[in-house]
């Protein structure tokens, strides 16, 4: 997954503003997801590229760069 | 459904109230469950006198008397006694008559839509024309006061309705169980305390699964789509697992919401949310209902609703 479809996904997901979405920004303080907004994520990023993250390597992951680096490392 | 009724118990608690307890917040309860009030059982009221009121509104709204009614379901998990069962102590306490099915049943959330379907299967085996099928909680007996993640999310009540069994059509459900213990309440004399316990990231995955599949498969089992179906009622757990499964659906302004009234309340929240719905004059006769419940076992049960009520009073 590219990094402009992960960015999309989590736009979508969180309703947040496509600006904020930063390899830097913390998913909990930038973007205001809390733990049931991770898993929405989560299932959002399994549907679009079939990487499905175990919820608690999920809790670990602070900030978005986190999740795309970890798709990187476990893409098809 | 030719009659329904509640019982909500005098006791109201706010966002507001429950901060005074427990470390939490009004933004933080409303923004992430859609929650704003609950009601727990004040002094004198109970499991058991919530679910006998809703039973005597619902029969009185369905324009019957008592003894016509040839089976009694109740779905609870917090019930006065674990025996007698609410059911057989509302069967006492209304009057209703003897030589006729009645028990409780433990479906958790889903306990509404299972009750409904096995009263439709005790109708059909043990003969007879209206069944009274009733959800009610106290929960708040069992809670954890000190754990802010649950004790803000439940609340007490009870909702009723009686059915007519109709011989031209066969009830249309969808009913199943992933057996676990992802939400929990230990039974009386466990080494720990009796109260909700509840993986809650697990659960929302659980339902926002099985909530699209199951509505789509009572669907199937009609032969109808989403077009035909004036009104989606799934159990009040969570707004945002609603609001999810609405999006997926598609139609979400046919999904209804009263959850910031009476936070989760189990068994009840489907009959409550029905009860609501007819009183706002957005349930109207002929329509049709695709509900949906889920949760402790974990079950699910979807069921297609006819609806035959008379106008509101």
């Amino acid at each position: 997954m590219d990094f402009e479809t992960l960015k999309q996904v989590i736009v979508d997901t969180l309703s947040c503003d496509e600006d904020k979405v930063t390899m830097e920004a913390s998913l909990a303080e930038d973007l205001g997801a809390d733990s049931l907004d991770a898993v929405e994520l989560n299932m959002a990023i399994e549907e679009s590229c079939g990487v499905a993250i175990p919820d608690e390597e999920l809790g670990n992951m602070k900030t978005v760069g986190d999740i795309f680096n970890y798709l990187q490392a476990h893409a098809e | 459904m030719i009659g329904i009724g509640r019982a909500l118990p005098g006791r109201c608690v706010t966002n507001d109230d429950l901060s005074k307890i427990v470390d939490t917040n009004d933004a933080w309860i409303s923004e992430r469950t859609g929650i704003r009030r609950r009601y727990y059982c004040a002094e004198g009221e109970s499991a058991n006198s919530l679910i006998i009121a809703a039973a005597r509104e619902a029969i009185g709204n369905a324009h019957i008397q008592p003894e016509k009614i040839d089976c009694v379901i109740v779905a609870t998990v917090s019930g006065d006694y674990v025996t007698p069962s609410v059911a057989c102590l509302l069967q006492a306490a209304l009057g209703i008559r003897e030589n006729i099915p009645v028990m409780d049943i433990n479906a958790a959330c889903a306990g509404f839509l299972y009750g409904t379907a096995a009263a439709s299967g005790m109708l059909q085996v043990c003969g007879g024309r209206y069944a009274l099928v009733v959800g009610g909680e106290q929960l708040s007996r069992l809670m954890d006061m000190t754990d802010r993640s649950t004790c803000v999310l439940f609340g007490d009540g009870a909702g009723a309705a009686v059915y007519e069994r109709d011989d031209t059509t066969n009830l249309c459900v969808d009913l199943g169980s992933r057996g676990g213990l992802d939400i929990q309440i230990q039974g009386a004399g466990s080494p720990e305390p009796s109260v909700i316990q509840m993986n809650g990231n697990a659960v929302f995955r659980f339902a926002v699964g099985v909530i699209p599949s199951s509505l789509n498969a009572v669907l199937e089992k009609a032969n109808l789509t989403m077009e035909d179906i004036d009104w989606v009622v799934c159990h009040q757990a969570n707004a945002r697992i609603i609001d999810h499964c609405a999006k997926k659906m598609g139609a979400p302004e046919k999904f209804y919401k009263n959850i910031d009234r009476y936070g989760n309340t189990s068994a009840a929240s489907i009959p409550l949310a029905l009860y609501d719905m007819y009183r706002e004059g957005l349930l109207k006769d002929g329509q049709k209902v695709l509900a949906v419940g889920f949760g402790g076992g974990l079950t699910w049960a979807g069921a297609l609703l006819n609806i035959h009520l008379g106008v509101t009073e």
